[in-house]
């Protein structure tokens, strides 16, 4: 990786370190660097004093490594190379829209939040465009019908707008619009940390508190230069595994009602519950707030605690089993699921696809694998693979997740490294970057943070896996039946704040 | 068809005695009720309020929480060094006044009120509720969601959430109220045929949570809409909302069992 430099998840380094591009230098690293494999994690934009600067991380799987460049934008804009690559596109759209740019010849210019430039006062923001008002793609002809969905949903679920490009009752397109959910987590980052950054950590997305709180500790880790103590290390990945059992025990139950095969549903709604109890146990919260903090966790598990937890571990397993294997089994099942929503893995190789979704596609990526941190430096579960692509692939993906997940957190538990679980957190230095790459249970949590010569927040950039995989869903629903959206969406359940931040 | 009935089998029935019989214990380290002891507080100390992410925590000499601003977190009591202010385990939480939710020294738990017997006649029985999502992270709506689960099944209520405003007597708010979903549950509030009531539920909708005093939300729901229920917590027990609700509907007295309906 020439012109760019390197560095690992845990480090940081000094942002003079960081290489200053020219504009087709940086394109052509970016370019050359996906043709060679490589992910882009984070491309973002800071506020610097020679005006707008872009940071670009890319994330070398093979090597485990991470690679960083950045470029000052020269006037108002910047050349978009969406196009070329596809997996940058939102990153432009959100680049443009936090620093008011524009994305120069990006084939899909709108709004990602409909919300105000990070920097701008209250009371010098220009205009920003109505949520929901923008220039929708639009197929027109006979027999042609628009469907507009949300932003308040029929469901229990976060607010967002699908418009759906229908011929009878295929989708020709379906085009998500979000940013209801905006609360301005990233501009309250700045200047931090201060007693409400875990906070809005734990808050970024809800439904992952421990992945993006994980994510936050080891960036304040890597720019302290103290890493969490063994003992909190191992316990952030027992929670991080509990959140995605959770997770992936309420989805496939979920699934299971969206095809109206409801012993399933039924089960994994409770079993669901069990697993959040379980976390309850360890810190109170049944969702793992007050957790994990920086320097390791604030609740400790003793021997005895370790065997419950590991009992009631022992009866869920049982109860997974039970529930979730019906679905294999039943052909009302799997004839919905089979084929539904495909996604090729070219695509979701273009697109930078995250986590299970990516996995079910077919690509080998798993942060816990290619990027160790704490409790996974000394291994980490298999990777759950699958090839089709379609709803019965990221089923079954999480399916495979939940058996590997049960088994690396029993062995965890049984073999708790001794000493404190909190070590001293200790200031951030001053002018340094760090990357962080955690797996959670939706896919790879990455936050980048820039400390100014205080050692406060300058930039801290949050990437939830949603913010790649909406698309995905997008992609999905081309050529389906638009009755088969619910079961699309839910095979995906992507994160809207964790998009809208 | 025998392996699902298998399963079944296996699975078992598991939804709560509760409220007819004792509340399920929940875990030693939740984080409930504040117990508030300011008599230990050392004069001028205010090592809780100086760690209190939202400003939830008054110190001594008037040493309170207030519930709607609290994450329950338990910053404040791991910080205090004369143990003057503890979380306790009790669930209930739930207030018809924002007022009421500020606990100070050992008031004990204020219990919300019951609706009026006009509205306890119209909703006592049925009431079907809309949920809006206005900015919360889906920790709120995932607790929302439980109560419909067959562990809590508070359709045995008469409690639904149903997929309309127009199909709806009231509202839950989750989230602080983003400035993008400002209208849109305006609308939907509009969309409810009166008589009708909301219920916040979490810290986020009732003071703005972790985003409190952010331009881009609105604090709570109450800015937009008239609330008739608090619910507090982040997000709130399950138990907690339904509390709340069994409550709101005079279906809980005094934390005694519940009667088995208002009549």
């Amino acid at each position: 990786m020439n012109g760019l430099a390197r560095l690992r998840c845990g480090e940081s380094l000094a942002r003079p370190e960081v290489p200053d591009l020219a504009w087709d230098e940086l394109a052509h690293a970016l370019l050359e660097a996906v043709a060679r494999g490589l992910r882009v994690v984070a491309y973002f934009g800071a506020a610097e004093d020679a005006g707008t600067r872009l940071y670009l991380v890319l994330a070398d799987d093979r090597e485990g490594a991470l690679a960083v460049a950045g470029t000052t934008v020269r006037g108002e804009s910047f050349p978009s190379l969406a196009a070329s690559c596809p997996q940058v596109h939102l990153f432009e759209r959100e680049i443009a829209e936090q620093h008011g740019l524009r994305a120069e010849g990006h084939p899909w210019p709108k709004p990602v939040r409909f919300a105000p430039p990070l920097g701008a006062a209250a009371d010098t923001a220009p205009e920003i465009p109505v949520v929901g008002v923008t220039d929708f793609y639009r197929v027109d002809g006979r027999e042609v019908h628009e469907v507009g969905v949300g932003p308040v949903h029929a469901g229990v679920i976060e607010p967002g707008h699908f418009r759906f490009q229908c011929h009878g009752e295929e989708v020709f397109h379906l085009e998500i619009s979000l940013g209801y959910q905006h609360r301005g987590v990233e501009r309250a980052l700045l200047g931090g940390p201060d007693r409400r950054t875990v906070h809005l950590m734990e808050t970024a997305a809800g439904d992952t508190t421990i992945g993006h709180a994980c994510a936050y500790c080891e960036v304040a880790e890597a720019l302290a230069g103290s890493p969490a103590v063994p003992r909190g290390a191992a316990l952030r990945g027992i929670a991080l595994e509990l959140e995605r059992l959770a997770n992936h025990v309420g989805d496939l139950g979920a699934l299971s009602g969206d095809v109206a095969f409801l012993p399933t549903a039924s089960y994994c709604g409770r079993i669901r519950g069990d697993f959040l109890n379980l976390t309850a146990e360890v810190c109170g919260s049944r969702f793992g707030r007050g957790l994990a903090r920086p320097g390791g966790t604030a609740f400790d598990v003793d021997g005895a605690m370790a065997r419950r937890l590991d009992e009631r571990l022992e009866r869920a397993a049982a109860d997974c089993r039970s529930a979730i294997e019906l679905l294999w089994e039943s052909p009302s099942v799997m004839e919905r699921f089979e084929g539904t929503g495909t996604v090729a893995r070219a695509v979701a190789e273009a697109l930078g696809l995250k986590g299970p979704a990516a996995r079910a596609s077919g690509l080998d990526r798993d942060a816990r694998r290619d990027h160790p941190s704490g409790a996974f430096r000394a291994g980490s579960p298999p990777v759950a693979l699958a090839a089709s692509g379609d709803v019965y692939a990221r089923a079954y993906v999480r399916w495979l997740e939940i058996g590997h997940s049960l088994d690396f957190v029993r062995a965890r538990l049984a073999a708790l490294p001794p000493g404190p679980t909190r070590g001293e957190a200790g200031g951030l230095a001053p002018d340094r970057l760090a990357v962080s790459l955690v797996e959670g249970w939706r896919g790879e949590i990455c936050h980048v943070a820039l400390t100014d010569g205080r050692g406060r927040f300058a930039r801290y950039k949050v990437v939830d896996p949603s913010f790649h995989n909406w698309m995905a869903l997008a992609v999905a629903l081309r050529g389906q039946q638009i009755s088969d959206f619910p079961l699309c969406n839910k095979s995906f359940n992507l994160s809207y704040c964790g998009h809208d931040l | 068809m025998i392996r699902i009935l298998r399963a079944r089998i296996h699975q078992g029935h598991r939804t709560l005695a509760y409220p007819d019989a004792a509340p399920p214990e929940l875990p030693e380290r939740f984080r409930g009720h504040p117990e508030l002891d300011p008599q230990r507080c050392a004069d001028g100390c205010r090592e809780c309020a100086d760690v209190c992410p939202t400003g939830a925590v008054t110190p001594a000499p008037a040493l309170a929480v207030d519930l709607g601003k609290c994450l329950f977190c338990g910053e404040c009591a791991a910080a205090c060094p004369s143990g003057a202010l503890t979380y306790g385990r009790d669930h209930r939480l739930a207030a018809r006044r924002r007022g009421d939710l500020l606990v100070s020294e050992n008031e004990g738990v204020r219990l919300a009120a019951a609706l009026d017997a006009r509205s306890r006649r119209l909703f006592g029985r049925s009431l079907k509720l809309r949920q809006v999502s206005a900015g919360g992270c889906n920790g709120c709506e995932a607790e929302v969601n439980v109560l419909g689960t067959v562990v809590w099944d508070v359709a045995r209520f008469g409690i639904q959430i149903v997929a309309s405003p127009r199909h709806a007597d009231g509202l839950i708010v989750t989230g602080p109220v983003s400035e993008n979903m400002r209208l849109a549950l305006r609308k939907t509030y509009d969309a409810v045929a009166p008589p009708k009531i909301v219920i916040a539920v979490g810290g986020c909708a009732i003071a703005g949570g972790p985003f409190a005093g952010h331009p881009e939300v609105h604090d709570g729901a109450d800015a937009v809409v008239p609330v008739d229920l608090y619910v507090p917590g982040c997000p709130p027990h399950p138990l907690t909302i339904l509390d709340g609700l069994l409550r709101l509907l005079g279906r809980l007295e005094d934390g005694e069992r519940a009667a088995r309906g208002p009549y």
